[in-house]
């Protein structure tokens, strides 16, 4: 049989694609059908007719069953050759030790960044949602209107409970007034331990979804049980089993535990809730009923909702419970508005003004996103920059690659393998970097972070955003460097473009701007957290003790107690106080005085104090006289600051009587402004009342010269004979002054770990590319030292493009970062200026540094002896 | 036995087979069929359902010797195998005993 002519035999295009498509199993066999039926026809019908039937054939084989597998390289033995591409790239990293090295250590660093991040802000965003019905709970808040100014509160009376029950059942499931979290003794015969706990409604257990260890759910139902919490349970009676023993709560509550729940979520509002009081025993025991009214909103209230509503619906329903329940005449003063904050937002948006959400702790979870965000792309660039700079080196290999038969898709899968090796190596070394840092990062950021080894997304997002980069950094030389002619290149004719180096240095302007705004930035934080702590206070709170009043008694042998203290010789003076000095929280308003401007309905940070006080804290009186045991009339008397003087628009304020109910008090002085509420906030308008009982903290002075430890364990031991049941606390006033910077102190941390970071890799990166820069100029260099540069012309040479690049980014930083500072600092009302010479000093460090990092491989290039760079070709 | 039922192309191909015994390969069942049931067979559509039916167990094949003719390519034998025989019996048995509960006088 003779090969069919190409004009009597089957059309040829039909042929290829028989054989491009047709699964090569059926191939043979259907070829010789073919052929078969092509011959017939041509002897019965001729070419002509043959040939179309053929080719009809061909189209009607052209099916999803009969074709190839979909397959995009098939190499003759795929797993060897993907062995030999990973061979291959290990020994390009150990070749280029020093590369290697500054690419995945910068790159490492760089994920380790978002690692961090990620933990933390995952922990962040699930606060407060570990909950089964996080997303039906809320607190009940209420908006104030007074002169103007909405106040958010989230606290209520306990009267709103009923209320809300009485009149919008349907909306709840469930509707409980809880107390704040406080301190309780707790004693089982002789062992006492001080648990943190709450008195809440009984169906707390099901909105909480409380997991009962031991007992159930109906636990607290019974007015005189208590439970709680695991942790708890094992504090106070060790492998004894608490059920039904009975102990003492606080002084004298005796309760019948019920109940021990799993221990809550440690990232939730009610993370460190120990034990669970019943709320009728609270409301009995208190005697809340007599003692406050609508107007006392001491309590919180939360709620469940109906499955069927939702947040705004159910807000916008109960809106004027209050309103509508109160004296009228309260009511249009403080025109009392509530609304359902919900569960899911409490810890991320807690901070209102005007009535309306201004955020929270939200803005750092989105700052720190950022900066996870940029830092990681600062790794990539250098990587990218990197292996770019490199790749152009590795033309001729390319060259010599495809002269011996490599084909360009071996090529591509050559260089992608290189970079996703180099990106896997740089993640699992930030892990464990990530693993070690984990603790000492605990620390800083106050949580308990751990690595989620057994959550799969976690691990799905880990590699498959190694790929990424890996993929990403590859391209470049992968599709660009592949497809070079190997003639052009070996010949030595090839040349990269006049802006092949372009990208490059446009990545290195966004890498040096993120930096310098990342350290502007930190900068600002702590120069605004020292300029809260620089402010003057007005006081003294040196060597100031605070003690709370746990037991009434103390009260009743006022003057015992403080003369023993004073016995003591360690103990300078001692007063009472209903708040800690440090933070006043209770609020008094309904005053009238001569003058007052009726439409004012007036509100003053209230503190009670005992006689001394102003000479304990030492504060400044600017007109009048401090509270003295001469004047009879001082037991009702009051001393204003200077906002309350400035609030209240007096003229004279010594003398002026401040009316409320059947009670007149006397202005006797006024003092300078005291900080006792936020060193952020400006001060606001404060009375210091004078007070004998109605008392909550003893402040204790201790002698200078004493030592505080002595001093406190004598003070104890007095204490013991007026409370013996209670357990001894105290706090240091310096210690919870300091304390209010925590929580931006922390962020600042942390912003300088990530900036100091950012830094490092942008640095790493500078070096790299300077380093490769060199080399590539060797010859250059080593001609021109022939001629007679000295070593400052090659200096210069080499560092000026880099240092006009970190210029630019230095330009383009300082309105970024101005921009960025101007927005975080108009949270605060007491701030510092953004005053221009951290931007310039900031900038001129750039410089300094990336010079420095220049400097380091333009001096090695240019004392190079020009022999050693110029004798071999 | 299976849920499967065989389709009627399935199993006029089946039974082509049959009775080609050793020669039923690509063309010579195409040019049976056409003998017999005078109807027009496309190469693909036949090609498919003797794949499909030797995925389903119901035939197995294998190739002949290679000849000149052709232009060199061997031949794909087909042929029944137990199971695929079988299966044509019950849907004979099917058919007859359908065809067996037809009242008489339907057809009248």
């Amino acid at each position: 049989m003779k090969e069919p002519k190409s004009t009597s035999g089957p059309p040829q295009w039909a042929v290829r694609f028989l054989e491009w498509f047709c699964h090569y199993d059926y191939l043979e066999d259907i070829q010789g059908d073919l052929y078969e039926r092509f011959e017939r026809q041509l002897e019965e019908q001729g070419t002509r007719r043959a040939r179309r039937s053929f080719a009809w054939d061909v189209i009607t084989l052209f099916r999803p069953s009969l074709m190839k597998p979909i397959r995009f390289f098939h190499p003759i033995i795929p797993s060897l050759m993907f062995k030999n591409n990973l061979k291959i790239a290990w020994r390009g990293l150990f070749k280029n030790r020093s590369y290697s090295l500054i690419n995945i250590g910068g790159l490492a660093l760089a994920m380790l960044v978002p690692i961090l991040i990620g933990l933390w802000i995952h922990d962040e965003l699930n606060n407060n949602r570990q909950f089964p019905n996080s997303d039906r709970l809320a607190f009940v808040m209420q908006n104030q209107t007074m002169n103007g100014q909405i106040s958010t509160w989230w606290s209520e009376a306990w009267q709103l409970e009923p209320a809300l029950e009485k009149d919008h059942g349907d909306l709840f499931e469930n509707v409980i007034t809880i107390t704040g979290s406080s301190n309780q003794l707790l004693r089982y015969n002789d062992k006492k331990v001080t648990k943190n706990g709450r008195f809440m409604g009984a169906e707390v257990t099901e909105m909480l979804s409380l997991n009962f260890l031991q007992g159930t759910r109906s636990a607290l139902e019974d007015q005189n049980s208590v439970v709680l919490s695991a942790s708890a349970a094992e504090a106070l009676f060790g492998t004894e089993d608490p059920m039904g023993k009975s102990i003492i709560l606080g002084n004298d509550l005796a309760v019948t535990i019920n109940g021990v729940y799993e221990d809550l979520p440690e990232n939730s509002t009610f993370g460190d809730l120990e034990f669970i009081g019943p709320w009728k025993l609270n409301f009995q025991h208190q005697n809340l009923e007599e003692r406050a009214g609508w107007g006392n909103s001491w309590f919180n209230t939360l709620v469940q909702i109906a499955e069927n509503t939702t947040m705004e619906q159910v807000s916008a329903q109960i809106k004027d419970v209050k309103y509508n329940s109160i004296d009228p005449e309260f009511a249009a003063i403080s025109k009392p508005q509530l609304w359902l904050h919900p569960m899911e937002r409490w810890h991320l948006y807690s901070q209102f003004e005007n009535g309306a959400s201004v955020g929270g702790r939200i803005e750092y979870v989105r700052m720190f996103g950022i900066i996870g965000i940029f830092v990681l792309l600062l790794g990539c660039i250098n990587f990218m920059n990197l292996s770019t700079a490199r790749s152009e080196k590795r033309a001729r290999e390319v060259g010599i690659r495809k002269t011996l038969g490599s084909l360009r898709a071996q090529l591509v899968s050559q260089f992608f393998s290189e970079s996703v090796l180099i990106a896997s190596i740089a993640f699992v070394l930030a892990f464990i970097l990530a693993v070690v840092l984990l603790p000492p990062f605990n620390e800083v950021a106050g949580k308990k972070l751990g690595i989620p080894w057994s959550n799969p997304w976690f691990w799905m997002l880990g590699i498959g955003f190694t790929l990424l980069t890996g993929i990403i950094a590859g391209s470049y030389p992968a599709l660009y460097l592949s497809g070079f002619r190997p003639v052009k290149v070996l010949k030595g004719t090839f040349r990269l473009g006049r802006f092949s180096a372009l990208p490059r240095k446009i990545l290195v302007v966004i890498q040096f701007t993120v930096s310098v705004v990342l350290i502007i930035g930190t900068i600002f934080i702590f120069r605004q957290i020292e300029f809260a702590k620089d402010r003057p206070i007005g006081y003294n709170r040196d060597n100031l003790v605070r003690v709370p009043i746990k037991n009434r008694d103390i009260i009743t042998h006022w003057e015992a107690l403080r003369t023993d203290l004073l016995n003591t010789s360690k103990v300078e003076n001692m007063v009472g106080t209903d708040s800690p000095v440090t933070s006043t929280g209770v609020t008094n308003g309904g005053f009238t005085w001569d003058g007052m401007d009726p439409g004012l309905s007036n509100d003053f940070t209230s503190l009670r104090v005992t006689y001394d006080f102003g000479d304990m804290v030492d504060w400044e009186i600017i007109e009048g006289r401090d509270f003295s045991r001469d004047f009879a009339t001082d037991s009702s008397a009051i001393i204003l600051n200077e906002a309350a003087v400035e609030y209240m628009g007096l003229e004279n304020p010594v003398g002026t009587i401040m009316e409320r109910g059947d009670m007149r008090h006397e202005i006797v002085g006024v003092v300078k402004n005291l900080i006792t509420q936020s060193p952020y906030d400006p001060v606001r308008q404060t009375l210091f009342m004078h007070h004998e009982t109605w008392l909550n903290q003893i402040n204790i002075k201790l002698k200078p010269d004493s030592r505080a430890h002595e001093a406190l364990s004598q003070i104890e031991t007095i204490f013991k004979k007026y409370d013996p049941v209670n357990a001894f606390e105290y706090h240091f006033a310096d210690e919870e002054y300091a304390r209010k910077f925590q929580n931006e102190e922390r962020i600042g941390e942390l912003a300088t770990f990530f900036a100091l970071l950012a830094v490092i890799i942008s640095c790493l990166g500078l070096f790299g590319l300077a380093s490769y820069v060199a080399e590539q100029r060797t010859k250059e260099i080593g001609i021109r030292k022939v001629l007679g540069a000295t070593v400052t012309n090659l200096w210069q040479l080499l560092s000026k493009d880099f240092i006009f690049l970190v210029l630019i980014a230095c330009i383009l930083a300082v309105p970024l970062a101005w921009l960025l500072m101007n927005n975080w600092l108009e949270d605060f009302s007491y701030r510092t200026d953004l005053s221009w010479w951290v931007f310039a000093v900031v900038g001129l460090l750039a410089m300094i540094l990336a010079l420095l990092t220049v400097s380091f491989q333009a001096l090695r290039a240019a004392f190079m002896n020009p022999v050693n760079s110029i004798k071999s070709e | 036995m299976s849920k499967h039922h065989l389709g009627e192309f399935e199993e006029i191909v089946m039974l082509t087979v049959a009775i080609l015994y050793d020669e039923a390969y690509g063309v010579a069942i195409i040019d049976e069929m056409e003998k017999r049931l005078d109807r027009k067979v496309s190469i693909g559509s036949l090609q498919t359902v003797l794949r499909r039916l030797e995925k389903k167990g119901y035939l197995t094949s294998e190739f002949g010797e290679a000849t000149n003719v052709r232009g060199g390519k061997r031949k794909r034998f087909f042929k029944l195998t137990n199971h695929g025989k079988n299966m044509l019996e019950s849907t004979k048995d099917q058919r007859l005993a359908l065809w067996n509960a037809i009242p008489k006088i339907a057809f009248e």
